[in-house]
């Protein structure tokens, strides 16, 4: 096709021809970056998580201290279409619970009734809660009508495991959002002075960098972890170990954008700026940062799973968050005991849901790094 | 003198050194001139004569390296205010606010010296927006103004075309909008159509003498080009490693030079119907000295064909003046009464 077809077929539909020559950096970037399956996947997985950072009330059946005394420890309950003698049954729905009394050891065991059946209803009335702290709704997005449902079983007190999980992405996910936002900027301000300047200021920064990045990270979060006094409430407990991780996380992105503006800052484009009266601030900020953004988001999105990490090792060690907080390391700190790996395996679930997370942004970045360099094969 | 000729900018006695390890080296020693509104004066050198650094010392951009050791750099307000640029330092608002303002710039890199990220209009703009605190419409409308004004067709469009989309000479007119958004008293052009073809060129250079005429800014001109000097300036100030060798009105020295090295330029020029006439360009032997290895005396003398040995080598040359025309050289006081 002659460039003139080309052009008059763009111009009649513009949507339908991809013209590299004619796209946008961002175009480019996104089309390469939607034929990275695994990256579509993290991507839309890392949308779902993100409805339930927004909205976990209405997507979990019950509040997260609510207790079930009928059903302690219980096991997942799995939910079916079609009843034992296969019907089929257009309404999802689980068997109901039947509840007895081992007689040796007195212990309250629970069994799959199957002549029972409890439907699952879509958008029902349940425990009262306040939508971002605000509206007060009782709608949740599923639940029973008539007895209960823990798709993820409860724990030793009775609390439904699925809804703990759906609230806990809220401060697993956004103390490795904030940890993350923190650290990019702290990372792209020390890294950027340092890369600008050089000389004796660019030494001092990168021997502070290679002392952080010398120490073990694992004992100095512990370390500085344990300095948090075990009386702190959970608020301020939730902001010192967020603050801990992206103080300590800053490195590797003040090094990668110190590397690029040592090769940028003699580029006749800043003498430009100078010239022009522009600060040097400015100049990093307007000139020099933008021009390898996407360098930048690609290591955000890698290095967010390390502080996800970071802090479910924490809290699944007793150090950062604790109960009543809900965050996935709190959780799996309960399943650590013989007991719930004998008793009751299903604790051990919200495990899955950090696998996962870390799994989709691994995804992202990769599809994201691809994507960054579009003319690259 | 000075005052009768209302100067917008007087460089006295101005030194640059090289600070190494303990010791400096001078790298431009004792650069007086000085630019009045209105006009272009041509700052000439073969390449390392230091006249780049020079025109970077006026906006205090020298690389950590170099300082100015010496001199000082008046700039003269239109209302009267005079500000001395080496006592502003090299860093901090108040040269921030002098830099694109009172004094604009445009270099030899069209190519490169805007940003690839940002639209021309953004980069005009920003300049307003920085010294003069008006709304981002009240700026591009003004950037609009320029590129008008530079022979830009459609302005408007232009604004939000990227720098790749721009040839070199319609880069280098944007960087002349750049450097005039603010109505700068002195624009500096460090060899700004070196880098363009010979049409692009003659095409700048009346887009600034327009300018200069229309907005009545004065121009320091910095080239190695002789022809240029010859269509561009009012005054001409020949360099020669580091020193201001020769200064004056053009017609006086294109006509009666009187220092050897500014007569060897000229033969070095070539001209139309040289083959006809079987002229011969004459280069001019040797190269310009190493600036941690400089000649004693006179800097020009192991070059010069009219060197007396020992006395051009022993003690500087003397200045002597005729007029307006000033040249540093023992063969001055003859040559010049002559």
């Amino acid at each position: 096709m002659s460039l003139i077809d080309t052009y008059r077929a763009y111009r009649a539909r513009p949507k339908a021809i991809r013209r590299t020559d004619l796209a946008s950096q961002w175009q480019l970037m996104w089309w390469r970056f939607r034929k990275h399956r695994m990256a579509m996947l993290g991507m839309i997985l890392l949308g779902l998580f993100g409805v339930c950072v927004l909205f976990p009330e209405p997507i979990s059946p019950y509040a997260p201290f609510e207790r079930n005394s009928k059903y302690v420890a219980g096991a997942p309950m799995m939910p079916h279409f079609f009843e034992a003698d296969g019907t089929f049954h257009p309404r999802p729905f689980v068997y109901g619970v039947k509840s007895e009394r081992d007689p040796v050891t007195l212990k309250l065991r629970h069994t799959r009734d199957e002549t029972k059946i409890w439907e699952i209803a879509f958008f029902v009335k349940g425990d009262p809660y306040h939508l971002f702290g605000l509206i007060p709704l009782d709608i949740h997005l599923f639940g029973t009508r008539e007895g209960f449902i823990h798709l993820f079983g409860t724990d030793f007190t009775g609390l439904d495991i699925f809804s703990r999980t759906i609230h806990a992405c809220r401060v697993s996910l956004s103390v490795g959002l904030v940890g993350v936002l923190v650290s990019f900027v702290l990372g792209a301000a020390i890294g950027g002075a340092a890369g600008y300047f050089g000389g004796q200021f660019d030494n001092i920064v990168m021997r502070i960098i290679e002392f952080i990045r010398s120490i073990p990270t694992l004992p100095l979060w512990l370390a500085l972890a344990a300095a948090l006094p075990r009386d702190w409430g959970p608020l301020p407990t939730y902001l010192a170990v967020t603050a801990i991780l992206a103080l300590l996380g800053w490195t590797w992105l003040a090094r990668t954008v110190r590397s690029k503006l040592l090769a940028t800052r003699h580029e006749d484009f800043v003498l430009a700026a100078k010239l022009s009266g522009c600060s040097d601030s400015r100049i990093i900020r307007r000139h020099l940062l933008p021009s390898f953004m996407s360098y930048l988001i690609v290591d955000t999105s890698i290095a967010f799973p390390e502080i996800l990490l970071a802090e479910t090792s924490l809290s699944f060690l007793g150090l950062g968050l604790r109960e009543p907080v809900e965050s996935w390391g709190v959780l799996l700190y309960a399943a650590q005991s013989i007991r719930s790996v004998d008793q009751a395996p299903w604790l051990m679930i919200p495990g899955l849901f950090v696998i996962v997370a870390v799994l989709a942004f691994n995804f992202l970045g990769d599809g994201l790094r691809d994507a960054a360099d579009p003319y690259s094969k | 003198m000075a005052e009768a000729r209302d100067n917008v900018l007087d460089v006295e006695t101005l030194s640059i050194a090289l600070r190494q390890d303990d010791a400096t080296v001078p790298i431009v020693e004792d650069i007086s001139f000085s630019l009045a509104r209105g006009e272009v004066l041509a700052l000439v050198g073969e390449s390392g004569s230091g006249k780049s650094l020079t025109a970077l010392s006026l906006m205090q951009l020298l690389s950590k390296e170099l300082a100015i050791t010496k001199g000082r750099i008046l700039l003269h307000a239109a209302d009267g205010g005079v500000t001395d640029i080496v006592g502003l330092g090299a860093n901090g608002r108040a040269i921030e606010a002098i830099r694109g303002r009172r004094m604009g710039m445009i270099f030899q890199e069209p190519m490169s010296s805007f940003s690839p990220i940002h639209t021309i209009g953004a980069q005009i703009a920003e300049v307003a927006m920085i010294h003069e605190k008006v709304t981002r419409e009240e700026a591009r409308r003004r950037a609009a103004e320029l590129l008008a004004k530079v022979g830009i067709p459609d302005p408007v469009r232009a604004l939000d075309r990227y720098p790749q989309e721009f040839s070199g000479g319609m880069r280098q007119r944007a960087m002349i909008a750049r450097a005039l958004i603010c109505g700068p008293g002195l624009l500096i052009a460090d060899e700004p159509t070196t880098a363009l073809d010979v049409t692009i060129q003659s095409q700048i250079l009346d887009l600034m003498r327009k300018l200069k005429n229309e907005l009545g800014m004065a121009i320091l001109f910095i080239t190695h080009d002789l022809g240029i000097v010859a269509q561009m300036a009012d005054r001409v100030a020949i360099m020669y490693s580091g020193r201001i060798v020769e200064s004056g009105p053009v017609r006086d020295i294109f006509r009666r030079p009187v220092h050897p090295y500014t007569r060897a330029l000229l033969e070095a020029v070539p001209r139309l119907g040289d083959i006809d006439r079987h002229r011969k360009i004459r280069p001019i032997a040797g190269s310009i000295p190493n600036i941690f290895d400089v000649p004693q005396g006179c800097r020009f003398h192991p070059r010069c064909p009219a060197a007396q040995l020992p006395r051009c080598a022993e003690a500087p040359p003397p200045r002597y003046d005729a007029g307006r025309h000033h040249v540093s050289c023992i063969h001055g006081a003859e040559e010049l009464g002559r």
